[in-house]
């Protein structure tokens, strides 16, 4: 008996230690495969949850969903353990995102890369086509060869967007331009399969390709590394890649999921949680390129006036970007 | 293999060297053996449910130790282009596959591993202690697939991610029953096998570039195809150890 009770305060106590204080604001973040450190997408969701914590001190909890299963459990845990903001990161998310937002209409969720149309759903979606669009642009106006490659993670819409921007951007600097495009597979394996990628990759650059677009998440490592063997380019995604691979790396295609994450964090803890759909774009620098220490060198200014100018357009609605959303 | 990629890149991270890290990928894969053999030859449990039960170890320890060595559970750090691999185990292997069919063939030990898993009364009988051999190949086994798994992280990629083996285990187990249970044929398999995912590769950058577009999907079925149309036509029969799957008790003197 005694033991029991011993047991049963230590137990206490440390439930009483580990549970936050009743006023923090809680935000349960699901990422998707790839994993919290695949230095790209779910990487930047995380970065913007993760910035939030410091800056308005909420209480974050984050889990990597391992298969497609697991995304619902995951999501109505933490409805069960009354988080105040679930994420659900990813559009492999989007019906599970429907169905636990649906049972629980009373907490808010947030959706990345898809559109759910549930009032306490608020759906973050990119303008992918655009900032594919302007880095096509500059992987054109760079190459020496007249031929790009693109390398895709999971053949899905969303990165058939990308792809289609991409081509557009880069046959606007050269309409003669060849551009090699694969896919690393239909599966969410593809989002984490750097061997395959690498193959991918080494396969372009020996077509004659010497800038390659990786728009795969964690597999864009084994595009980087064929790049850096064959001393040739890569464009990164989402995320700031450069640093990864100093001189090897042109430019990346922002993805300011971060920024949108962290919005979303500040609205609903002071209660100005909207649902509904937020498209973030040029004009708002949800999508951009980047230029840093890392690609100061190898990215010339006059590549970058030119797709400053052709970012200006975009945003006046002068360049229409082909958007495979709405082409199918 | 997971494991040996694993041990390999933490192996190469912390020595600066391939064929030290290659070391810790072998001794990785020697450490999961040594575990399963415990129990399919010591605790004679059932090998296919053991087998599954190693590899889900594999894939649930693997990301763990990341996450305590690295505070991330994707991948290891990125090893520098200088330290890994830059073409050593193209030409290891086939000296591997070289050394392995001369001695199960033309050595006293090598023929004692084949009655090991054909016959292993007649082993019993002639005073050779079976497990032992058996717990011998199953340790040596282990050291070959952390060898393989180095390849895969220190060769073909510059860090371990989850998972990546992605089923080039079971490729491994299919070729094995392709080629009949024999070194070279086997290997010949694994060539068969590795060429057409290579296609694959390099047929999917043909597939917009020509006039048709050929999905995705159907490229990557290929390697499956041609699988089943070598094993349905050409293989003819493969007829695998006789005592392969079940323990051996030495007969009457005790286990």
């Amino acid at each position: 008996m005694r033991k029991l009770s011993i047991s049963a305060a230590i137990l206490m106590t440390l439930t009483m230690l580990s549970a936050p204080a009743l006023a923090d604001f809680k935000v349960g973040l699901v990422l998707d495969r790839g994993g919290r450190d695949d230095k790209s997408f779910n990487a930047s969701a995380y970065e913007g949850a993760s910035q939030a914590k410091q800056k308005l001190g909420i209480h974050l909890k984050y889990v990597e969903a391992t298969d497609e299963n697991s995304y619902e459990p995951l999501l109505r845990a933490f409805a069960q353990k009354d988080f105040d903001l679930i994420i659900g990161v990813g559009f492999a998310q989007k019906d599970a995102v429907a169905k636990v937002a649906a049972q629980f209409p009373d907490k808010h969720f947030a959706i990345v890369d898809s559109e759910v149309d549930l009032p306490n759903v608020r759906s973050l979606m990119f303008e992918e086509q655009q900032g594919s669009y302007i880095v096509g642009a500059i992987a054109a106006m760079v190459s020496k060869t007249g031929k790009i490659g693109f390398v895709g993670g999971m053949d899905v819409p969303l990165i058939r967007r990308f792809q289609l921007g991409y081509e557009a951007g880069a046959k606007k600097i050269n309409p003669q331009i060849t551009i090699f495009s694969n896919f690393c597979g239909v599966t969410p394996e593809a989002w984490n399969n750097p061997p395959k990628a690498k193959e991918l990759a080494l396969a372009q650059y020996e077509e004659g390709a010497d800038v390659i677009f990786a728009a795969a998440g964690a597999s864009g490592a084994g595009v980087f590394d064929a790049a850096e063997e064959q001393k040739k380019l890569a464009i990164g995604v989402d995320s700031n890649q450069d640093w990864t691979k100093p001189g090897t790396i042109l430019t990346s295609m922002l993805k300011r999921v971060d920024l949108a994450v962290y919005a979303t964090i500040q609205e609903a803890q002071v209660g100005k949680f909207t649902g509904g759909l937020k498209r973030f774009g040029l004009a708002d620098k949800g999508v951009d390129y980047s230029v840093d220490q890392y690609n100061d060198k190898i990215l010339p200014e006059s590549v970058r006036a030119r797709a400053d100018q052709l970012k200006a357009d975009i945003i006046a609605g002068k360049i229409d970007v082909p958007d495979y959303y709405k082409q199918h | 293999m997971l494991i040996g990629a694993f041990g390999a890149a933490v192996g190469t991270l912390h020595t600066h060297s391939p064929w030290l890290g290659s070391a810790y990928g072998m001794g990785s894969g020697v450490a999961l053996a040594a575990v399963y053999a415990l129990f399919v030859i010591r605790l004679r449990a059932d090998q296919i449910v053991a087998g599954m039960a190693i590899n889900m170890l594999a894939m649930g320890l693997t990301p763990f130790l990341c996450k305590i060595l690295y505070d991330q559970t994707t991948s290891t750090p990125a090893i520098p282009l200088q330290q890994q691999f830059q073409s050593a185990p193209l030409y290891l292997c086939w000296v591997l596959v070289a050394a392995c069919a001369l001695w199960v063939r033309y050595t006293p030990s090598g023929l004692r591993l084949s009655f090991a898993g054909e016959h292993p009364e007649a082993l019993d009988a002639a005073g050779i202690r079976v497990n032992r051999v058996r717990w011998i190949a199953v340790l040596i086994s282990g050291a070959l697939a952390g060898m393989g798994g180095a390849t895969l992280s220190v060769y073909l990629s510059s860090s371990f991610s989850r998972d990546m083996t992605s089923g080039r285990g079971f490729m491994a187990l299919a070729a094995l029953i392709f080629g009949k249970w024999r070194p070279l044929p086997t290997a010949a398999a694994c060539v068969l096998f590795g060429f057409t995912e290579a296609v694959e590769i390099r047929l999917q950058g043909h597939s917009v570039w020509g006039g048709h577009e050929i999905p995705v999907q159907f490229i990557e079925i290929l390697p499956y195809v041609v699988t089943i149309l070598v094993l349905a036509g050409f293989v003819g029969r493969s007829r695998p150890p006789k005592a392969l799957g079940t323990a051996f008790a030495p007969g009457g003197f005790g286990a």
